[in-house]
Protein backbone atom coordinates (compact mmCIF):
# COMPACT_ATOMS: atom_id res chain seq x y z
CA UNK A 1 0.00 0.00 0.00
CA UNK A 2 1.75 3.03 -0.85
CA UNK A 3 1.80 5.79 1.40
CA UNK A 4 -0.90 7.95 0.15
CA UNK A 5 -3.44 5.29 -0.42
CA UNK A 6 -6.57 4.64 1.60
CA UNK A 7 -7.40 1.63 3.32
CA UNK A 8 -9.95 1.31 0.73
CA UNK A 9 -8.75 2.11 -2.40
CA UNK A 10 -5.70 -0.47 -1.13
CA UNK A 11 -8.48 -3.21 -0.68
CA UNK A 12 -9.99 -2.50 -4.03
CA UNK A 13 -6.98 -2.60 -5.82
CA UNK A 14 -6.15 -5.74 -4.52
CA UNK A 15 -9.31 -6.92 -6.09
CA UNK A 16 -10.93 -7.51 -3.06
CA UNK A 17 -15.33 -6.82 -3.04
CA UNK A 18 -17.65 -5.44 -1.11
CA UNK A 19 -18.42 -8.04 0.44
CA UNK A 20 -14.82 -8.80 1.07
CA UNK A 21 -14.76 -5.63 2.32
CA UNK A 22 -17.52 -5.73 4.89
CA UNK A 23 -16.11 -9.02 6.28
CA UNK A 24 -12.97 -7.26 7.04
CA UNK A 25 -14.65 -5.28 8.96
CA UNK A 26 -16.90 -7.39 10.88
CA UNK A 27 -13.90 -9.01 11.90
CA UNK A 28 -12.21 -5.95 12.76
CA UNK A 29 -15.10 -5.20 14.23
CA UNK A 30 -14.99 -8.98 16.13
CA UNK A 31 -11.10 -7.98 16.92
CA UNK A 32 -11.53 -4.81 18.42
CA UNK A 33 -13.94 -6.11 20.88
CA UNK A 34 -16.47 -3.68 19.51
CA UNK A 35 -20.20 -4.51 19.13
CA UNK A 36 -21.39 -5.75 15.22
CA UNK A 37 -23.40 -2.69 15.11
CA UNK A 38 -20.15 -0.63 14.66
CA UNK A 39 -19.70 -2.37 11.50
CA UNK A 40 -20.83 0.82 9.30
CA UNK A 41 -18.77 3.18 11.05
CA UNK A 42 -15.78 0.58 11.12
CA UNK A 43 -16.22 0.20 7.37
CA UNK A 44 -16.52 4.17 7.24
CA UNK A 45 -13.40 4.88 9.16
CA UNK A 46 -11.24 2.12 7.40
CA UNK A 47 -12.81 3.15 3.50
CA UNK A 48 -10.97 6.35 4.82
CA UNK A 49 -7.69 5.28 7.18
CA UNK A 50 -4.60 6.20 5.65
CA UNK A 51 -1.33 4.46 6.55
CA UNK A 52 0.73 6.03 9.83
CA UNK A 53 4.25 5.70 10.38
CA UNK A 54 5.22 3.43 12.97
CA UNK A 55 8.81 3.40 15.31
CA UNK A 56 9.04 0.84 17.26
CA UNK A 57 11.80 0.43 20.75
CA UNK A 58 12.76 -2.37 22.18
CA UNK A 59 14.15 -1.63 25.76
CA UNK A 60 14.92 -4.06 28.73
CA UNK A 61 12.42 -7.23 27.45
CA UNK A 62 12.57 -10.87 26.14
CA UNK A 63 11.04 -10.03 22.41
CA UNK A 64 8.07 -12.22 23.78
CA UNK A 65 5.68 -9.05 22.69
CA UNK A 66 7.18 -9.33 19.19
CA UNK A 67 6.51 -13.28 19.51
CA UNK A 68 3.32 -13.04 20.19
CA UNK A 69 2.42 -10.33 17.35
CA UNK A 70 4.75 -11.64 14.45
CA UNK A 71 4.06 -15.80 15.57
CA UNK A 72 0.29 -15.66 15.41
CA UNK A 73 -0.63 -17.22 12.64
CA UNK A 74 -1.15 -14.78 9.68
CA UNK A 75 -4.65 -13.73 9.74
CA UNK A 76 -5.66 -11.66 7.03
CA UNK A 77 -6.74 -9.23 9.00
CA UNK A 78 -3.72 -8.60 10.80
CA UNK A 79 -1.85 -9.05 7.25
CA UNK A 80 -3.78 -6.49 6.14
CA UNK A 81 -3.82 -3.92 9.13
CA UNK A 82 0.43 -4.66 8.94
CA UNK A 83 -0.42 -3.78 5.34
CA UNK A 84 -1.68 -0.61 5.96
CA UNK A 85 0.86 0.37 8.80
CA UNK A 86 4.19 1.55 7.48
CA UNK A 87 6.88 -0.06 9.96
CA UNK A 88 10.07 2.36 9.76
CA UNK A 89 12.22 1.29 12.34
CA UNK A 90 11.99 -2.30 14.28
CA UNK A 91 15.56 -3.74 15.44
CA UNK A 92 14.17 -7.50 15.63
CA UNK A 93 12.13 -7.20 12.59
CA UNK A 94 13.86 -4.92 10.09
CA UNK A 95 16.66 -5.73 7.33
CA UNK A 96 18.97 -2.59 7.83
CA UNK A 97 20.78 -2.90 10.90
CA UNK A 98 23.82 -0.71 12.41
CA UNK A 99 23.69 3.07 11.45
CA UNK A 100 21.28 2.43 8.30
CA UNK A 101 19.05 1.21 10.75
CA UNK A 102 19.26 4.42 12.91
CA UNK A 103 19.55 6.81 9.94
CA UNK A 104 15.84 5.22 8.77
CA UNK A 105 15.08 5.77 12.21
CA UNK A 106 16.16 9.22 12.76
CA UNK A 107 15.01 10.35 9.29
CA UNK A 108 11.14 8.75 9.62
CA UNK A 109 11.58 10.75 13.02
CA UNK A 110 11.88 13.83 10.97
CA UNK A 111 9.52 13.57 8.21
CA UNK A 112 6.50 12.21 9.92
CA UNK A 113 7.43 14.68 13.31
CA UNK A 114 4.00 15.24 14.84
CA UNK A 115 2.20 12.12 13.47
CA UNK A 116 3.86 9.08 14.01
CA UNK A 117 2.99 6.30 16.53
CA UNK A 118 5.82 5.25 18.64
CA UNK A 119 5.53 1.62 20.28
CA UNK A 120 7.36 0.36 22.82
CA UNK A 121 8.61 -2.63 24.75
CA UNK A 122 10.42 -3.43 27.45
CA UNK A 123 11.32 -1.36 30.38
CA UNK A 124 14.14 1.17 31.15
CA UNK A 125 17.13 1.12 33.05
CA UNK A 126 17.58 4.68 35.17
CA UNK A 127 20.22 3.33 37.94
CA UNK A 128 22.85 2.81 35.35
CA UNK A 129 21.86 3.53 31.65
CA UNK A 130 24.94 1.47 30.46
CA UNK A 131 22.56 -1.62 30.81
CA UNK A 132 20.91 -1.28 28.05
CA UNK A 133 21.67 0.74 25.00
CA UNK A 134 20.77 0.92 21.81
CA UNK A 135 23.75 1.75 19.00
CA UNK A 136 25.28 3.90 22.35
CA UNK A 137 22.35 5.31 23.03
CA UNK A 138 20.68 5.09 26.39
CA UNK A 139 17.35 4.20 26.30
CA UNK A 140 16.39 6.58 28.25
CA UNK A 141 17.74 8.71 26.07
CA UNK A 142 16.79 7.31 22.83
CA UNK A 143 13.07 7.34 24.44
CA UNK A 144 12.53 11.02 25.08
CA UNK A 145 13.73 11.76 21.86
CA UNK A 146 11.75 9.97 20.08
CA UNK A 147 8.73 10.27 22.24
CA UNK A 148 8.90 13.87 21.49
CA UNK A 149 7.69 13.84 17.85
CA UNK A 150 4.89 10.89 18.63
CA UNK A 151 1.36 11.89 18.13
CA UNK A 152 0.68 8.93 20.75
CA UNK A 153 2.72 6.06 21.81
CA UNK A 154 1.34 2.50 22.57
CA UNK A 155 3.50 0.68 25.62
CA UNK A 156 3.28 -3.12 24.55
CA UNK A 157 3.61 -5.57 27.13
CA UNK A 158 4.00 -5.27 31.16
CA UNK A 159 7.24 -4.31 31.35
CA UNK A 160 6.96 -0.80 29.05
CA UNK A 161 3.58 -0.67 30.73
CA UNK A 162 4.56 -1.24 34.34
CA UNK A 163 8.17 -1.89 34.71
CA UNK A 164 7.11 -6.11 34.52
CA UNK A 165 9.89 -8.35 35.63
CA UNK A 166 12.66 -6.25 35.11
CA UNK A 167 11.40 -4.25 37.70
CA UNK A 168 10.58 -7.23 40.04
CA UNK A 169 12.30 -6.81 43.41
CA UNK A 170 14.90 -5.78 43.62
CA UNK A 171 14.77 -4.50 40.55
CA UNK A 172 18.68 -4.33 39.82
CA UNK A 173 18.53 -2.11 37.15
CA UNK A 174 16.54 0.67 38.75
CA UNK A 175 13.73 -0.14 35.62
CA UNK A 176 10.64 2.04 34.94
CA UNK A 177 7.90 2.06 32.88
CA UNK A 178 7.13 4.25 29.73
CA UNK A 179 4.68 6.38 31.69
CA UNK A 180 6.67 7.03 35.04
CA UNK A 181 9.20 9.11 32.54
CA UNK A 182 6.65 10.48 29.75
CA UNK A 183 4.18 13.17 31.15
CA UNK A 184 2.94 15.03 28.37
CA UNK A 185 1.91 12.42 25.51
CA UNK A 186 -1.15 10.30 25.54
CA UNK A 187 0.24 7.24 25.73
CA UNK A 188 -1.58 3.26 25.95
CA UNK A 189 -0.84 0.72 28.34
CA UNK A 190 -0.80 -2.84 26.31
CA UNK A 191 0.22 -4.93 29.21
CA UNK A 192 0.67 -8.94 29.74
CA UNK A 193 3.45 -11.03 29.43
CA UNK A 194 3.34 -11.11 26.62
CA UNK A 195 -0.25 -9.37 25.64
CA UNK A 196 -2.80 -11.13 23.50
CA UNK A 197 -2.04 -10.69 19.65
CA UNK A 198 -5.02 -9.31 18.07
CA UNK A 199 -5.22 -6.91 21.46
CA UNK A 200 -2.01 -5.37 20.35
CA UNK A 201 -3.35 -5.32 16.33
CA UNK A 202 -6.99 -4.12 17.90
CA UNK A 203 -5.52 -1.45 19.52
CA UNK A 204 -3.65 -0.22 16.28
CA UNK A 205 -6.52 -0.55 14.00
CA UNK A 206 -8.50 1.43 16.94
CA UNK A 207 -5.92 4.34 16.66
CA UNK A 208 -6.03 3.45 12.32
CA UNK A 209 -9.96 4.05 12.54
CA UNK A 210 -11.23 6.22 15.61
CA UNK A 211 -8.05 7.89 17.29
CA UNK A 212 -7.17 6.89 20.90
CA UNK A 213 -9.42 4.21 22.43
CA UNK A 214 -11.31 4.88 25.58
CA UNK A 215 -8.68 3.72 28.34
CA UNK A 216 -8.90 2.69 32.29
CA UNK A 217 -7.31 4.60 35.18
CA UNK A 218 -4.01 2.38 34.38
CA UNK A 219 -4.31 3.69 30.74
CA UNK A 220 -5.35 0.21 29.29
CA UNK A 221 -8.35 0.29 26.58
CA UNK A 222 -11.32 -0.27 27.83
CA UNK A 223 -12.38 -2.58 25.43
CA UNK A 224 -9.78 -5.23 26.00
CA UNK A 225 -9.21 -4.32 29.69
CA UNK A 226 -12.73 -3.33 30.60
CA UNK A 227 -13.30 -7.16 32.25
CA UNK A 228 -11.33 -8.80 34.57
CA UNK A 229 -10.62 -12.63 33.54
CA UNK A 230 -13.14 -13.29 36.34
CA UNK A 231 -16.17 -11.81 34.84
CA UNK A 232 -15.73 -13.74 31.80
CA UNK A 233 -14.58 -16.79 32.51
CA UNK A 234 -16.31 -20.29 31.58
CA UNK A 235 -15.29 -21.67 35.39
CA UNK A 236 -17.47 -18.60 37.58
CA UNK A 237 -20.37 -20.99 37.53
CA UNK A 238 -18.31 -23.55 40.06
CA UNK A 239 -17.17 -20.37 42.06
CA UNK A 240 -20.20 -18.71 42.62
CA UNK A 241 -21.44 -22.25 44.03
CA UNK A 242 -18.05 -22.75 45.71
CA UNK A 243 -16.88 -25.40 44.09
CA UNK A 244 -13.15 -25.47 43.75
CA UNK A 245 -9.99 -27.72 42.88
CA UNK A 246 -8.00 -28.01 46.05
CA UNK A 247 -4.95 -29.27 43.95
CA UNK A 248 -3.93 -30.02 40.24
CA UNK A 249 -5.21 -33.71 40.45
CA UNK A 250 -8.65 -34.16 42.51
CA UNK A 251 -11.55 -34.80 41.67
CA UNK A 252 -12.30 -31.13 41.51
CA UNK A 253 -9.62 -30.01 38.99
CA UNK A 254 -11.17 -32.93 36.63
CA UNK A 255 -14.46 -31.79 36.57
CA UNK A 256 -12.67 -28.74 35.72
CA UNK A 257 -14.29 -26.44 39.00
CA UNK A 258 -12.78 -23.27 39.89
CA UNK A 259 -8.77 -22.83 40.28
CA UNK A 260 -9.29 -19.79 43.24
CA UNK A 261 -7.84 -21.94 46.04
CA UNK A 262 -5.08 -22.79 43.51
CA UNK A 263 -4.08 -19.33 43.31
CA UNK A 264 -5.76 -17.83 40.24
CA UNK A 265 -5.39 -14.32 39.82
CA UNK A 266 -8.64 -13.71 37.60
CA UNK A 267 -10.65 -11.73 40.26
CA UNK A 268 -8.04 -8.87 39.90
CA UNK A 269 -6.75 -9.43 36.47
CA UNK A 270 -8.58 -6.88 33.58
CA UNK A 271 -7.59 -8.72 30.48
CA UNK A 272 -9.28 -10.32 27.36
CA UNK A 273 -8.06 -13.79 27.75
CA UNK A 274 -11.01 -15.25 28.86
CA UNK A 275 -12.77 -14.90 25.71
CA UNK A 276 -10.76 -13.58 22.89
CA UNK A 277 -7.92 -17.00 24.70
CA UNK A 278 -5.07 -17.75 22.87
CA UNK A 279 -3.36 -19.83 19.49
CA UNK A 280 -6.42 -18.64 17.38
CA UNK A 281 -9.00 -18.72 20.04
CA UNK A 282 -8.32 -22.53 21.18
CA UNK A 283 -8.12 -21.96 24.82
CA UNK A 284 -6.15 -20.00 27.50
CA UNK A 285 -4.55 -21.14 31.25
CA UNK A 286 -7.30 -21.38 33.16
CA UNK A 287 -9.14 -23.68 30.25
CA UNK A 288 -5.38 -25.28 29.96
CA UNK A 289 -6.33 -25.92 34.46
CA UNK A 290 -3.88 -23.21 35.45
CA UNK A 291 -4.58 -20.89 37.29
CA UNK A 292 -4.29 -17.07 35.83
CA UNK A 293 -1.17 -15.61 36.74
CA UNK A 294 -2.19 -11.90 36.58
CA UNK A 295 0.76 -10.86 34.21
CA UNK A 296 -1.09 -8.25 32.71
CA UNK A 297 -1.33 -6.35 36.35
CA UNK A 298 1.21 -4.14 37.93
CA UNK A 299 3.59 -5.80 39.83
CA UNK A 300 2.17 -9.18 39.07
CA UNK A 301 6.25 -10.29 39.36
CA UNK A 302 5.74 -9.44 43.47
CA UNK A 303 2.28 -9.97 44.54
CA UNK A 304 2.72 -13.32 46.11
CA UNK A 305 2.92 -16.53 45.06
CA UNK A 306 1.61 -17.60 42.02
CA UNK A 307 -0.07 -20.54 43.49
CA UNK A 308 -1.43 -18.90 47.08
CA UNK A 309 -4.74 -17.95 47.00
CA UNK A 310 -5.96 -14.49 46.72
CA UNK A 311 -7.23 -13.41 49.91
CA UNK A 312 -11.05 -14.08 50.16
CA UNK A 313 -13.85 -11.62 49.24
CA UNK A 314 -16.46 -10.99 51.74
CA UNK A 315 -19.31 -9.84 50.07
CA UNK A 316 -22.47 -11.46 48.65
CA UNK A 317 -20.62 -13.19 45.74
CA UNK A 318 -23.61 -15.62 44.97
CA UNK A 319 -25.06 -14.99 41.73
CA UNK A 320 -25.27 -17.25 38.78
CA UNK A 321 -26.69 -15.70 36.41
CA UNK A 322 -23.85 -15.12 34.23
CA UNK A 323 -24.44 -14.10 30.61
CA UNK A 324 -21.48 -11.98 31.47
CA UNK A 325 -21.51 -9.21 29.42
CA UNK A 326 -24.23 -8.03 31.22
CA UNK A 327 -25.21 -9.46 34.18
CA UNK A 328 -22.31 -10.57 35.72
CA UNK A 329 -19.66 -7.53 35.29
CA UNK A 330 -20.92 -5.04 37.74
CA UNK A 331 -20.52 -7.82 40.67
CA UNK A 332 -17.26 -8.89 39.20
CA UNK A 333 -15.60 -5.56 39.16
CA UNK A 334 -16.92 -5.08 42.91
CA UNK A 335 -15.43 -8.18 43.85
CA UNK A 336 -12.13 -7.06 42.20
CA UNK A 337 -12.43 -4.00 43.62
CA UNK A 338 -12.48 -5.46 47.10
CA UNK A 339 -9.91 -8.01 46.09
CA UNK A 340 -7.64 -5.61 44.82
CA UNK A 341 -7.88 -3.63 48.21
CA UNK A 342 -7.64 -7.26 50.05
CA UNK A 343 -4.31 -8.05 48.34
CA UNK A 344 -2.68 -4.46 48.91
CA UNK A 345 -3.35 -4.37 52.37
CA UNK A 346 -2.45 -7.51 52.90
CA UNK A 347 0.87 -7.37 50.91
CA UNK A 348 1.48 -4.34 53.28
CA UNK A 349 1.35 -6.29 56.70
CA UNK A 350 2.81 -9.11 54.72
CA UNK A 351 0.53 -11.55 55.51
CA UNK A 352 0.41 -14.37 53.96
CA UNK A 353 -3.57 -15.97 53.06
CA UNK A 354 -3.43 -19.79 53.15
CA UNK A 355 -5.99 -22.42 52.63
CA UNK A 356 -6.87 -22.78 55.68
CA UNK A 357 -7.98 -19.36 56.08
CA UNK A 358 -10.09 -19.34 52.95
CA UNK A 359 -11.70 -22.76 54.52
CA UNK A 360 -12.18 -20.84 57.79
CA UNK A 361 -13.72 -18.06 56.03
CA UNK A 362 -16.08 -20.19 53.58
CA UNK A 363 -17.43 -22.17 56.95
CA UNK A 364 -17.79 -18.82 58.58
CA UNK B 1 0.20 -24.66 51.61
CA UNK B 2 2.65 -27.40 51.30
CA UNK B 3 0.66 -30.45 51.58
CA UNK B 4 -0.43 -29.17 48.17
CA UNK B 5 2.25 -30.50 46.38
CA UNK B 6 2.75 -33.77 48.42
CA UNK B 7 -0.68 -34.65 47.02
CA UNK B 8 -0.21 -34.18 43.49
CA UNK B 9 0.65 -37.73 42.06
CA UNK B 10 2.53 -38.58 39.00
CA UNK B 11 1.42 -37.06 35.49
CA UNK B 12 0.95 -40.35 34.32
CA UNK B 13 -1.38 -41.45 37.46
CA UNK B 14 -4.08 -38.75 36.39
CA UNK B 15 -7.41 -39.85 35.34
CA UNK B 16 -7.70 -37.36 32.20
CA UNK B 17 -11.08 -37.63 30.72
CA UNK B 18 -11.33 -35.54 27.78
CA UNK B 19 -14.75 -33.15 28.44
CA UNK B 20 -15.56 -34.73 31.36
CA UNK B 21 -17.69 -33.44 33.55
CA UNK B 22 -20.41 -30.19 34.10
CA UNK B 23 -18.13 -27.59 32.24
CA UNK B 24 -21.34 -25.60 31.45
CA UNK B 25 -20.74 -21.50 31.68
CA UNK B 26 -24.72 -21.45 31.65
CA UNK B 27 -24.61 -19.35 29.17
CA UNK B 28 -26.40 -21.51 26.08
CA UNK B 29 -29.40 -20.94 27.92
CA UNK B 30 -29.30 -17.00 28.24
CA UNK B 31 -27.99 -16.77 24.83
CA UNK B 32 -31.10 -18.65 23.31
CA UNK B 33 -33.56 -16.49 25.22
CA UNK B 34 -31.53 -13.31 23.28
CA UNK B 35 -32.38 -15.21 20.45
CA UNK B 36 -36.27 -15.65 21.06
CA UNK B 37 -36.15 -11.93 21.80
CA UNK B 38 -34.13 -11.10 18.67
CA UNK B 39 -36.82 -12.84 16.83
CA UNK B 40 -39.71 -11.15 18.61
CA UNK B 41 -38.19 -8.11 17.94
CA UNK B 42 -37.77 -8.66 14.44
CA UNK B 43 -41.06 -9.75 13.30
CA UNK B 44 -42.79 -6.93 15.32
CA UNK B 45 -40.21 -3.99 13.99
CA UNK B 46 -38.31 -5.21 11.86
CA UNK B 47 -34.97 -4.60 14.04
CA UNK B 48 -31.94 -6.86 13.14
CA UNK B 49 -29.60 -7.90 15.64
CA UNK B 50 -26.15 -9.46 15.59
CA UNK B 51 -24.68 -11.57 18.21
CA UNK B 52 -21.13 -11.84 18.26
CA UNK B 53 -20.06 -14.90 19.66
CA UNK B 54 -16.74 -14.71 19.99
CA UNK B 55 -17.32 -11.77 22.91
CA UNK B 56 -19.71 -14.76 25.01
CA UNK B 57 -17.53 -16.71 27.37
CA UNK B 58 -18.31 -20.23 26.39
CA UNK B 59 -16.61 -23.30 27.86
CA UNK B 60 -15.16 -26.47 25.94
CA UNK B 61 -17.56 -27.64 23.70
CA UNK B 62 -20.39 -25.69 24.41
CA UNK B 63 -19.95 -23.35 21.13
CA UNK B 64 -20.88 -26.69 19.13
CA UNK B 65 -23.61 -26.89 21.42
CA UNK B 66 -24.77 -24.29 20.86
CA UNK B 67 -24.75 -24.81 17.04
CA UNK B 68 -26.49 -28.01 17.44
CA UNK B 69 -29.37 -26.35 19.11
CA UNK B 70 -29.80 -23.96 16.40
CA UNK B 71 -29.74 -27.05 13.77
CA UNK B 72 -29.27 -26.53 9.85
CA UNK B 73 -32.31 -24.71 8.27
CA UNK B 74 -33.17 -24.47 4.36
CA UNK B 75 -30.33 -22.59 3.28
CA UNK B 76 -26.62 -22.73 3.16
CA UNK B 77 -24.34 -20.58 0.98
CA UNK B 78 -20.72 -20.20 0.62
CA UNK B 79 -19.02 -16.75 -0.10
CA UNK B 80 -15.52 -16.87 -1.47
CA UNK B 81 -14.09 -13.72 -0.74
CA UNK B 82 -10.68 -13.45 1.38
CA UNK B 83 -10.99 -17.09 2.29
CA UNK B 84 -14.41 -18.87 2.42
CA UNK B 85 -17.73 -17.12 4.80
CA UNK B 86 -20.59 -20.00 5.17
CA UNK B 87 -23.97 -18.08 5.94
CA UNK B 88 -26.41 -20.73 7.05
CA UNK B 89 -30.01 -20.40 8.29
CA UNK B 90 -30.43 -22.73 11.36
CA UNK B 91 -33.43 -24.51 11.97
CA UNK B 92 -35.50 -21.37 13.50
CA UNK B 93 -35.98 -18.96 10.27
CA UNK B 94 -34.73 -15.80 10.32
CA UNK B 95 -32.36 -17.29 12.62
CA UNK B 96 -28.71 -17.24 10.65
CA UNK B 97 -25.25 -18.55 11.77
CA UNK B 98 -22.64 -16.47 10.16
CA UNK B 99 -18.95 -18.19 10.02
CA UNK B 100 -16.15 -15.80 8.71
CA UNK B 101 -12.59 -18.38 7.63
CA UNK B 102 -9.35 -16.56 6.46
CA UNK B 103 -7.39 -17.88 3.53
CA UNK B 104 -5.76 -20.88 5.98
CA UNK B 105 -9.19 -21.25 6.93
CA UNK B 106 -9.06 -20.52 10.32
CA UNK B 107 -12.25 -19.05 11.66
CA UNK B 108 -11.66 -14.82 12.02
CA UNK B 109 -15.51 -14.20 13.19
CA UNK B 110 -18.74 -16.41 14.05
CA UNK B 111 -21.99 -14.00 14.49
CA UNK B 112 -25.55 -14.67 15.35
CA UNK B 113 -27.76 -12.82 12.86
CA UNK B 114 -31.25 -12.60 13.58
CA UNK B 115 -32.31 -11.00 10.23
CA UNK B 116 -34.08 -11.43 7.32
CA UNK B 117 -31.30 -12.02 4.94
CA UNK B 118 -27.59 -11.18 6.29
CA UNK B 119 -26.09 -8.31 4.84
CA UNK B 120 -23.52 -9.68 3.23
CA UNK B 121 -25.55 -11.88 1.10
CA UNK B 122 -26.66 -8.86 -0.88
CA UNK B 123 -25.18 -7.78 -4.12
CA UNK B 124 -23.45 -4.66 -2.84
CA UNK B 125 -24.06 -1.05 -4.99
CA UNK B 126 -19.73 -1.01 -5.40
CA UNK B 127 -19.35 -4.61 -7.01
CA UNK B 128 -22.67 -4.13 -9.19
CA UNK B 129 -21.17 -1.00 -10.34
CA UNK B 130 -18.23 -2.40 -11.07
CA UNK B 131 -19.90 -5.53 -12.43
CA UNK B 132 -22.39 -3.12 -14.98
CA UNK B 133 -19.18 -1.23 -16.17
CA UNK B 134 -17.37 -5.20 -17.00
CA UNK B 135 -20.34 -5.95 -18.91
CA UNK B 136 -20.60 -2.60 -20.43
CA UNK B 137 -16.78 -3.20 -22.35
CA UNK B 138 -17.61 -6.70 -22.69
CA UNK B 139 -20.76 -5.61 -25.36
CA UNK B 140 -18.24 -2.47 -26.46
CA UNK B 141 -16.15 -5.35 -27.36
CA UNK B 142 -18.57 -7.62 -29.50
CA UNK B 143 -19.86 -5.00 -31.20
S1 LIG C 1 -11.18 -17.67 40.31
FE1 LIG C 1 -10.13 -18.07 38.38
S2 LIG C 1 -10.85 -20.10 37.68
FE2 LIG C 1 -12.25 -19.40 39.29
S3 LIG C 1 -13.92 -18.42 38.16
FE3 LIG C 1 -12.47 -16.79 38.74
S4 LIG C 1 -11.12 -16.60 36.99
FE4 LIG C 1 -12.18 -18.58 36.76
Amino acid sequence: MKKDQTLGEALRLKGISRRGFLKFCAATASMMALPPAMVPAIAEALEKARKPSVIWLSFQECTGCTESLTRSSTSTVEELIFDTISLDYHHTLQAASGTGAEDAREASMKENRGKYVLIVDGSIPISNPGYSTIAGISNEDMLMEAAEGAAAIVAIGSCAAFGGIPQARPNPTGAVSVSDLIKDKPIVNVPGCPPIPVVITGVLTHFLTFGLPELDHLGRPLAFYGNSIHDRCYRRPFYDKGLFAETFDDEGARKGWCLYKLGCKGPTTYNACATTKWNDGTSFPIEAGHPCLGCSEPDFWDAGSFYQALSTPTGDITRNTLYAAGAGVAAGAAIAAVNRKHRSSAEKRHEKVTIDDLEKESKS
Amino acid sequence: MSDLYVTMTRPDSIDIRVGAGPRDTGNVAPLLNEVRHALVQLLDTGKETIIDLRSIPLGPGESERLEETLGEGEIEAVLHSLGRSTIRETAYPGVWLVTHYNEEDEIMGKFVEVTHIPQILKSQNEDINEGLQRLGSTLEQTH
